[in-house]
This record gives structure tokens, sequence and C-alpha cells, in this order.
């Protein structure tokens, strides 16, 4: 039986939680001596209040779309991936060797083969992880917080040996070649004549973000292999009886996982900085894992939470630039969501279930008298 | 190698083990008794902050420990809070304690020192002094043993032999005590324990607050022992590496001391040599080797006087035969001219490719408390 109707669920406990993380910042905010009214209307002007502000609110939430699926989908399998940084780091790799390796003649053909590449290293990155939960029974979460680190040092070593040019001082990889440049949003909205700003990076990359979400949908709701996802994710024991093998689940959804964590660098180091770099990752990957609890594993909610993480992260760097209030309150934020909508779920959750319990009661137990009292 | 390098190695091994130490230790109590935490590192980058910054203001070390040790204290509280109270997801939490402790370490710096998230430099009584033992300076200039005593075992601060005592009062408080037992118990069975008439949440928030104390601790000694102030990020994945020597020590206080001095030795062989040769990597297996076979030989002399037997030094043993057949065979190779270079991101990594091959249970099996990670339920 239900606790709650299915808007409280899906609306009212998530609402009530990003309230309380919006609360508690502005406290935070008042604590450090600055006005939480107007940092916010710095930060809704710098993200919302221009093309310019929009185009880099699109180009953070098109990152987080990626992670924030990545995420989502191991959820649904009841495993907790942690691993998106370093699988999105592995797939800027897989991004870079596809652009590096061919002169490519247009961005038509070179972004369907980088999008091989980097879901590819992204999902190998993942499925080692997957394959020691799966077989030899070792904690995903600490495997893939490790792979992580292996991954940071990997690329550290990779742009210092080999995939810096000769004569570079900077670590990083040589420039794309011009047939890889993604299209912007500025190009493809100046098809259908809409004026947008040609400065930020939001490049075609927020579409294939969309598709993936849109995907991810058909997949988990629309395909037997969806089903066995979340009927794994819900119980195991039971998926075992329904005949649903865990270890092909579990590298799956984890394959999938590190491909859409690996797509992010599609975004970032294809439509962004045109090479690879060090940290081209920039905390997606974790801020990924608060989109997913706050869009509650559902590709809708991603999106919005994405959306909305990415004007976070906009207008953050707007605050930190016009006032004394350091990006770093982004990261508060972040986690704030990740306390109330992931770990303090119940503290939400559990006044409310009480409420709705004690008036159905009630109502039922008035329907019982009304329906008592003609015959009397 | 010569030997005053291998002192310094060997010194600044014990240095960059002690917040480990104390890290791990500290989620040894909490996950044994069946809470996760993934939040040691923030905890430690909180306690790092505040001590660095109190210790800075009030010019009083032992005061900056104590905030230290508060605000890991907090943090302890929120994780036991969403994880006890409230059943949370204990991961889930852990993340949220990590990003929370990252970003208001820097904000609060940033407010009340405005230097870039950062605190002042610690000066005089603002850091722990080093001890100085009794005749370090006399037995310095014998040989082999002066600087072995007086650099290697005399002249650290506090915290340092605080945490090396740590290992046996540990050791005896969970194997040998009522508390301890009923602890392990309650990361193995809470049920049980519930029936025997203990309390699972008091038992849990007590494991919680020694973990907060400890990682209160462990912060405290970056800022004001090991560094002097408070750094944006100093604790640099440190909490992830006492992790990862938990579980190579399978949640064992004797076993977390070796795992912690082995990733401690990694970090100080990283920073001294950067990138290694096969040489030098050669040079280093067989002074460690010959090391370790002096304490074998010391160990086997004491075991065999009071008449016990020697089979529990066979794995030393072949430790000590394994490092020394590497470090021919490295030698070997770089003769014939097959020599490489091991690059610093390597040793960088290895603590987290170690844990790896010990998580896929490759040599020997970790294996968690039964009931780590998941909420208890009384009613049913």
């Amino acid at each position: 039986m239900d606790k709650m109707p299915g808007w409280a669920d899906v609306l009212l406990v998530p609402l009530i939680s990003l309230l309380l993380a919006a609360i508690i910042s502005a406290l935070v905010i008042l604590a450090i001596g600055e006005s939480p009214m107007e940092a916010l209307s710095y930060m809704v002007e710098g993200a919302l209040g221009s093309t310019y502000g929009w185009g880099y609110t699109l180009y953070y939430a098109t990152n987080f779309m990626f992670t924030g699926l990545a995420v989502a989908i191991a959820f649904h399998a009841s495993l907790f991936n942690i691993g998106g940084e370093g699988q999105a780091t592995l797939g800027g790799l897989g991004v870079a060797l596809v652009c590096l390796a061919v002169p490519w003649p247009h961005w038509a053909l070179a972004l369907p083969a980088a999008i091989v590449g980097g879901a590819l290293f992204g999902a190998a990155w993942a499925f080692l992880p997957a394959y020691l939960q799966a077989k030899r029974g070792s904690h995903i979460v600490i495997t893939t917080i490790m792979f992580n680190y292996i991954a940071f040092a990997l690329i550290i070593y990779l742009l210092n040996n080999g995939l810096k040019p000769i004569g570079q001082m900077e670590s990083s990889s040589a420039r794309f070649p011009e047939g890889t440049n993604l299209p912007t949003l500025h190009e493809i909205l100046a098809v259908v004549g809409i004026p947008f700003s040609k400065a930020p990076p939001v490049n075609i990359s927020l579409f294939l973000a969309l598709g993936a979400a849109y995907g991810v949908w058909l997949l988990l709701w629309r395909t037997p292999l969806g089903y066995e996802i979340r009927a794994f994710g819900k119980s195991e024991p039971a998926g075992k009886y329904a005949g649903i093998s865990s270890t092909r689940i579990i590298l799956i959804t984890m394959v999938i996982s590190g491909g859409l964590a690996g797509l992010l660098a599609i975004n970032t180091v294809m439509g962004e900085a045109e090479r690879l770099v060090n940290n081209s990752v920039q905390n997606a990957g974790f801020i990924g894992i608060a989109v997913a609890l706050m869009g509650r594993s559902h590709p809708i909610g991603i999106v919005i939470a994405a959306l909305l993480f990415g004007f976070l992260v906009q207008g953050g760097a707007e605050l930190a630039f016009w006032t004394s209030i350091p990006t770093e309150l982004i990261i508060v934020i972040q986690a704030l969501v990740i306390l109330f909508t992931g770990a303090l779920d119940n503290m939400v959750r559990m006044p409310f279930e009480a409420f709705f319990t004690r008036r159905r009661l009630a109502k039922a137990a008035r329907a019982q008298s009304a329906a008592r009292t003609p015959g009397e | 190698m010569d030997y005053a390098t291998l002192i310094q190695v060997l010194d600044s091994t014990i240095r960059l083990a002690t917040p480990l130490l104390l890290a791990c230790l500290a989620g040894l109590y909490s996950e044994r008794a069946g809470i996760f935490d993934i939040g040691l590192e923030g905890k430690m980058l909180a306690a790092a902050f505040l001590s660095a910054a109190i210790a800075y203001v009030s010019g009083s070390v032992w005061l900056g420990l104590l905030a230290g040790i508060a605000a890991s204290m907090f943090l302890s509280l929120i994780h036991g809070l969403a994880s006890i109270t409230f059943r949370g997801n204990q991961l889930i939490s852990g993340v949220a304690i990590n990003f929370l402790a990252s970003g208001l370490t820097v904000l609060v710096a940033q407010s009340w020192f405005s230097q870039g998230g950062r605190t002042p430099s610690l000066t005089g009584e603002g850091r722990f002094t080093p001890w100085e033992w009794p005749f370090a300076e006399a037995i310095l200039p014998v040989p082999v043993a002066g600087p072995l005593y007086s650099d290697l075992i005399s002249g650290h601060t506090a915290i340092v032999y605080l945490a090396l005592a740590l290992v046996p009062i540990s050791w005896y408080v969970l194997f040998r005590t009522r508390f301890g037992l009923r602890l392990r118990a309650v990361g193995e069975n809470p049920a049980a324990v519930d029936t025997a008439g203990v309390s699972v949440v008091g038992l849990r928030f007590a494991a919680v607050a020694i973990c907060g104390v400890l990682c209160g601790v462990a912060g405290a000694y970056l800022a004001t022992s090991l560094q002097a102030g408070f750094v944006k990020e100093m604790t640099a994945g440190r909490g992830y590496i006492a992790l990862a020597a938990l579980i190579f020590a399978k949640w064992r206080p004797w076993y977390a001391l070796y795992a912690c001095l082995l990733f401690g030795l990694l970090q100080a062989l990283a920073l001294r040599f950067q990138s290694m040769d096969a040489v030098l990597a050669s040079d280093l297996l067989f002074s460690f080797g010959i090391m370790l076979a002096a304490i074998v030989a010391l160990i086997a002399a004491f075991m065999f006087a009071k008449g016990r037997g020697l089979s529990p030094l066979k794995v030393m043993a072949q430790t000590v035969a394994g490092l020394l057949i590497a470090s021919l065979a490295l030698r070997g190779l770089a003769a014939i001219g097959l020599g490489f270079t091991i690059p610093v991101e390597f040793m960088d990594a290895l603590p987290y490719i170690l844990t790896v091959v010990i998580l896929a249970g490759f040599v020997g099996k970790a294996i968690p408390p039964r009931a780590g990670g998941e909420p208890y339920v009384k009613e049913r």
C-alpha cells in the first residue's frame, strides 16, 4: 500500500528538500557577511539575464545531463557509480584519440566516431569495477573511487608523455583539426534566424544529451532489458528468481553508465576545449550524483535538475566575479542538495508519510461511519 | 642508496603515514560498527581548516586541535543522523559530507582571512613542536643506531606518537573489552545485540563519535604539524587512501598500521624521488629487503630465546626473499639494457591500484563487516 499520493512523492518531497538546501545556503551566505537576495540576483542576472549567460548555463547543463543519467541508470540497478569523474576523464582520452587520429574533413563525420570513442573508453573504465563487483564481490563504490584516482594519474602521465606535442610547455594534447569543431548553438540557431550569443561554448552536444535522456527513458521503461535492470535494482533475490542474471545486469548497466559519462567529453573536450587538457571533467562527474538524486533518477527530472545545476554553476561563476563570494559556494549547495535529497530523504519524507497515512485513515473511518449511518 | 637517505625516507614515511593511520583507525571504529564512512576525507579537511584557523587566532595549537575535533564531530553528527536516525544511504551521506567540507572550508577561510581560501601561516605556539627524546643529540654520532634513534624514532610531534599508540589501544578496546565486543557485534549482527538489550543506536553513535574525534586529530595534524596552516583541498585524497588502507588491513588495527606505513612509504618515495629508474628501484628494494631481514632476525632471535616456534615469521621471510629477488631482477634488466623508468604518476596511483587488487580478492579476501552499510530497523 502506498503511503503517499504520487504527486507528493514526485514533487512535494524533492521541492521541500530543495527548499531546505536553499535556506541553509542562504544562511551560509549570511554567515559569511553577504546578502543572500543580492547573491541570488547576481546569479539570476549572470546565468539567465542574457543569451550569453544562458549559453553557459546550457553548456554546463549538458555536462550534468550526461553524468546525471550515468549515475541514475546505475541507481536503477541499485549500483552507486561514484566513478563518473574517472569515466568521463577516460572518455576525454577516447574522444581526443579519435579526433587526433584522422584529419577529419567535417564534424558530421567526426562526431559519430568521437561518440563511439568517448563512450567506449568511458564504458571500459566502468567495466572493470563492474566485473569485480559481479564476479568477485568487490564493493563498486570503493573500486569506482579508486578508479577515479587511477584515471587522474593516467591522464596526467599521458598528457606529459605522448599526447603532448614536442616542444610544447603546457601539458595538453595538440589542438584538434578544424574538421572536428562542433557547431555551436549560435550557429545552429542562426539557421532559423534566432540571435544567440557567440561566446559561450554550448554546442550540438546539448541535443545529444537530450537524445541520451530520451534513450535512457526508452531503455528503462520500454525494453525488456530496462525492465530487468529495474527489477534487479528493486530486489536482487526476486530478480534472480525471475531468471535475471546478476552478472549480466551489473555489467551491462555499468557499461552503459560509464559510456554515458564518457559522452560528457563530446561537450567539454571536443565542443569546448578542442584539445585534451588536464581536469577536463571539472567535477561534473560528482555533480551528476546530486543531479540524479534530485531528478529522482528519471530522465525528465534529470534534465530539469541538470538545468538547475547549470544555472548554479554559471551563476556561481558570475557571483565570484562580481562579489567576494568564492565559486566554492556551489560545492556547498551541491553538498546540501545531495544531503537533503539523498541521505536525509527520510527526514523530509517521514512527516509527510505520517500526515498522509493519518489523513487516509481518517477518511476511511469517516467513510465507514457514513456507510453505517443509513442502515441504523 | 646511502643510509642517511634511507633514514630520511623512513622519517617522512612516518610523518606521512600518521594522518593516514588516524583516519584509517577512525574508519575502523565506524565500519566495525556497521557504518560505512566515505566522509573521512571531508572530516579531515574540516578539522584541518578549523584547527589552523583557531590556532592562528588564539595562538594555541591545543585550542586548534580541540576546534578541529569539534569540526569533525559536527560532520560526524550529520553522518550519524543521516545513517542511523533517519536510516539514509550511508554512502550518499559520506559523499555529501566530503563536498560540504570541501566547499565550506574555502568559503569560510575566504571570509575570515581573505587569502584565497587559506589560513595565514602558523608559527611558534600555533604549531606542534617535535619531541626530542633524551640523549638524541648525544647518540647521533654513533654509527647506524645514532641516526636511527635521533632522526627516526625521536623528533616527531606528539600526534605521531599518539597515532602509533592508538594502534595497540584500538586493538585492546575492540578485541578485549565488552564495549569492543558489542561494537563489533553491532557491525555483524545488530539484531542479536538488540535482543541482548543493548542499544544499537547508542553503540553506533558512539562509534561514529570516536570516528569523528580521530578524523579531527588527523586533520589537525595535517594543518598544524605536517604543514603550517590550511590550504584549500589539503587532504588531497588522504581520506580515500585511508579507506583503501582499511580494506587492505581487512578492518584490523595492527594490519592498519602496516598498510598505512606502506602507503606512507609510497608517498614518501614519490615525494623524494619523483620518477624512479630501474637502478634506483632496485637499490630501494634491496635496502628494504635488508632492513626487513634485520627485523626478522631480531624477532627470530627473540622468539628463539623464548622457546617459541618460528613459523609466524614465514611470511616475512618470504617477503624479504621476494624483495631481494625483485631487486636483483631489476638490476639485471638494467644491466642488459632493458631498464625502464617508473613515472611518479604510477607511484601516486599505486595505493589505489593495490586496493583494487586486494578488493578483487586475488591477494587474500577482504570481507567487510556483514551489516556494514545497512540501516538497522528495529520494528519488523
